[in-house]
């Protein structure tokens, strides 16, 4: 049983890069197609940070920011995240839609903007899921998506309070989409239950 | 000119004039301001959940409501501070993803504005001001001088309660 994160070894930690790696490798080509654009990825980071400092993975509590949510339920409950900051946002909403670059503001989107950026994470959590879910036999149900755009802290903050009750630390899997070698598109957040983390890491061969 | 003293998710920060409290992207967090005007002198508190009764790991007290509230209490007495002369004002509790079959755990900022007004009355610390619920994140600076507490937001104006 994980009582505290800091007691994962090397090779859980590995483990759990690597489900990572898969996932949001999956991920990222779904991702390329849907946008018709060279999408890389960048090697999974797997972190485990105080609350607070969570926000300052995409530039800090202030941040304006477009975060994509789902609850994950089954024999191990998760979180995800895709979150961007809005100007990104707007580009890849101009990608989805066959739009000039540029013309997509923070201050014209719409219902049909946001079902695009939904229908985005739609595809992103559920290739990144069946990765998951082929590499430990274990069933990933995710929620319709839920979207927020305001300060990163924000919407940060419900998700986190989540963990709450039980830590005071969480387990951030994270993954960064490059586009062309230099623009970081977004940050994908995986974030286990504590007691989740066991099942995933059972399901791996790789528990206490 | 004072220094602006940051608090993050899940602490408590004191301070006095001229010195600011700030903190950042309060969303179903609620930021509790508690201030003692003739010393000029404010603490504030970001916290998270409502309560520590039932949760499974208290340790940080500055994370719930209940628990911070008095440990912001025991902070200000121990530097001075008239427990009869204190006062407060707070900001935050806004919901900010929406779910069709909306699960307890999202209305977390509206249990979180019940939670905090609860205790600042069993506590008997007028509240004097109030901006809470929405769906929006709330930046707030609270200056112990003037004891107003300002309120800014990404699209849905600023304010000073």
């Amino acid at each position: 049983m994980v009582q505290d994160f800091s007691e994962l070894s090397g090779l859980q930690l590995d483990a759990l890069r690597e489900i990572g790696n898969i996932g949001a490798g999956n991920a990222a080509t779904a991702l390329a197609q849907m946008v018709q654009a060279k999408i890389d990825m960048t090697v999974p980071e797997v972190t485990i940070l105080p609350f607070a400092e969570v926000p300052d993975l995409i530039g800090g509590a202030d941040t304006h920011v477009t975060g994509i949510y789902f609850n994950v339920t089954g024999p191990a409950p998760t979180s995800i995240l895709f979150i961007l900051s809005i100007e990104k946002a707007c580009l890849l909403i101009d990608m989805l839609l066959g739009r000039r670059p540029g013309e997509t503001t923070a201050e014209t989107l719409s219902e049909l903007e946001m079902s695009a950026m939904m229908e985005l994470g739609n595809i992103l959590s559920a290739t990144y899921l069946n990765a998951l879910a082929m590499f430990t036999q274990l069933t990933f149900l995710p929620s319709v998506p839920a979207l927020a755009i305001d300060m990163a802290g924000a919407v940060l903050d419900a998700i986190l309070a989540q963990f709450g009750e039980i830590a005071d630390h969480v387990l951030v899997l994270e993954t960064q989409f490059v586009r062309d070698q230099e623009e970081v598109v977004g940050h994908f957040f995986l974030l286990p239950e504590p007691d989740s983390l066991n099942t995933i890491l059972a399901a791996l061969g790789v528990s206490f | 000119m004072g220094k602006i003293i940051q608090v993050g998710m899940a602490d408590v920060k004191l301070t006095r004039a001229p010195d600011k409290l700030m903190t950042a992207g309060l969303g179903s967090c609620i930021g509790i301001c508690i201030y003692d005007r003739s010393l000029k002198l404010a603490a504030l508190a970001h916290i998270m959940l409502p309560s520590s009764v039932q949760a499974k790991n208290a340790q940080n007290r500055a994370k719930f409501a209940d628990s911070a509230i008095e440990m912001v209490l025991e902070d200000l007495v121990k530097e001075g501070a008239s427990r009869s002369r204190l006062q407060s004002k707070i900001a935050g509790g806004a919901q900010m993803f929406k779910f069709s079959g909306e699960s307890e755990i999202m209305k977390i900022g509206e249990r979180n504005a019940i939670a905090v007004v609860e205790n600042l009355e069993k506590h008997r610390i007028p509240l004097l001001g109030k901006d809470t619920g929405g769906n929006y994140g709330r930046t707030i600076t609270f200056d112990p001088d003037t004891g107003d507490l300002l309120v800014r937001t990404i699209g849905h104006g600023e304010r000073v309660i």
